[in-house]
């Protein structure tokens, strides 16, 4: 279990207990974190599951591949700490990140 | 809504599950029941002819939400229960084993099924759909390297089964009445990217090809003949030759229906108690001023939360261009609106490069896009048509300027 916590954009947190191997974005749905919809289920088709990395995990969530950065440059809000969550894998690296939902998505 | 009101759904797929959290989530406090005929809770339908087809993904990570959090929830998820009738006078359901549900409002999310292969030998034990969880668990020990798979439908599910299909080595032949592949649902250019696309990876593709008979031995179909005489042997035959709406509890209550059951903006039928989403619904396509039955997660997960948000008097959410995508092989195709009825088709890039996009218009407006390797204009053009936005099939085809530079140049024209 690595412990992810999820921001929404007034700065409310919830914690929770992913599994490694699943997505951010996974562990979210699962544990009905509002403002990661992922309607597309993670086939990066959709861009529902922006977040805002906390920079200092940013390098350990991985590289971008080339449709991930597509989708987050039409995506509303999109930062330099900008991922797909569903493009993110849960490693015991990423213990105690945090990310935060954009406001477009609430 | 008060805490004593009690919600039916019947229907536990991608709509179903959708609208229960969307009510919860509204903070809607009196009682859910969902009944659904599969024996899974609420699940992703479109891996299952890819990923979970190949064996990449577990069966819990199907799931919407894990069984705890119905239970959690206060949701009643009774799985593998089917509504046999709706008394509407009574507000009632009676299901097949025999209960009856008591409802202040009714959902109907009753999804659609495979149309059937109208052929004798299509019961045979090697025939297979691919719609549901068990339809898969049933196909999979089927799928093995080297066996000849004989796929009836060249619709997307049919393609992305035969792509899934070679990345496990299966020899595969894949038939279409129609003279080309996708014929019912995109242009001929995007049938021609395909039928080479799949040719490469060593499908064979035999368009304007009817089949005449299924030829069977034990029980099995060992081959199937077409109208022009050719045998095809094969050890398993796959049908995706479209679905059908699961109208008929609705209709046989009296509802309206019509390829589909009739819902009005806030997924309302003719009866005020009564909802019907997902599949099942034939809904007004407010970017095309016309009705239609869509067929997508998009729509599933939409009417979801637009029935839940009629139910809690909330402001009904924004209707997105209905958008749709296809994984076959490395391609990704992503469609945004409906292109139906274009009059004219214009291509961005090059189709030979495996990143294009077709831009599709009626009356000189952008209709729809199909976007292969290329979420650009597959974004682009959803906002576009989402904004009705004054766009020419000269601007879009433009490549020495961004889809930024074309975003910004057609929204200008807006204001």
């Amino acid at each position: 279990m690595v412990k992810i916590i999820y921001a929404d954009h007034s700065g409310t947190e919830r914690e929770v207990d992913a599994n490694i191997g699943e997505s951010v974005m996974e562990a979210a749905v699962r544990n009905n974190i509002p403002g990661i919809d992922a309607d597309c289920g993670g086939a990066c088709a959709c861009a529902t599951c922006h977040v805002y990395v906390d920079p200092e995990f940013l390098p350990k969530t991985g590289e971008q591949e080339a449709m991930e950065q597509s989708m987050l440059d039409f995506a509303d809000g999109v930062q330099e700490n900008s991922r797909l969550s569903c493009q993110i894998s849960v490693s015991a690296e990423l213990e105690g990140m945090k990310v935060t939902t954009p406001e477009s998505q609430h | 809504m008060s805490a004593d009101q009690k919600i039916v759904i019947i229907g536990a797929g991608q709509a179903g599950g959708q609208a229960a959290v969307s009510l919860r989530q509204a903070g809607f406090e009196g009682t859910i029941t969902m009944v659904g005929d599969e024996p899974a809770p609420p699940y992703q339908r479109p891996p299952l002819s890819k990923a979970y087809l190949k064996g990449k993904l577990d069966r819990e990570r199907l799931f919407l939400k894990p069984l705890q959090f119905y239970e959690d929830s206060n949701i009643t998820l009774q799985t593998g229960v089917s509504a046999q009738k709706i008394d509407r006078a009574a507000k009632t359901v009676a299901l097949s084993d025999g209960e009856t549900l008591d409802y202040d409002t009714l959902i109907i999310a009753t999804g659609s099924r495979p149309r059937a292969l109208p052929l004798p030998g299509a019961e045979s034990s090697n025939v297979f759909d691919l719609r549901t969880l068990s339809d898969i668990d049933v196909l999979k020990p089927n799928v093995q390297e080297g066996r000849r798979l004989l796929i009836v439908g060249a619709g997307y599910i049919g393609l992305e089964a035969a792509a899934a299909a070679r990345e496990l080595g299966l020899e595969v032949t894949v038939l279409e009445m129609a003279d080309r592949v996708l014929a019912r649902v995109t242009s001929p250019v995007m049938s021609e990217f395909y039928e080479k696309l799949h040719e490469t990876h060593g499908v064979t593709i035999k368009t304007g090809a009817m089949l005449a008979e299924l030829q069977t031995q034990d029980g099995a179909v060992t081959a199937g003949v077409l109208k022009s005489g050719d045998v095809i042997p094969c050890d398993l035959v796959l049908v995706g030759i479209g679905i059908l709406p699961n109208e008929e509890i609705a209709s046989e209550a009296g509802i309206a229906c019509k390829n589909g059951i009739l819902v009005d903006r806030d997924a309302r039928t003719n009866d005020p108690s009564v909802y019907a989403i997902g599949d099942c619904a034939h809904r007004p396509l407010v970017h095309y001023g016309r009705d239609g039955r869509l067929e997508s997660v998009h729509n599933a997960i939409e009417q979801g939360k637009i029935v839940a948000a009629h139910i809690m008097d909330a402001k009904r959410p924004v209707e997105d261009v209905p958008w749709f995508w296809s994984d076959q092989y490395d391609v990704k195709l992503q469609i945004a609106g409906l292109s139906q009825d274009y009059d004219e088709a214009v291509v961005r890039g090059e189709p030979t490069t495996n990143s294009f996009a077709v831009f599709y218009f009626r009356s000189g407006r952008l209709i729809s896009v199909d976007a292969v390797n290329a979420p650009a204009e597959f974004l682009t053009a959803k906002r576009l048509i989402a904004a009705n936005a004054d766009i020419s099939p000269e601007l879009v085809v433009d490549q020495t300027k961004t889809m930024k530079d074309i975003l910004a140049e057609a929204m200008a024209g807006q204001k």
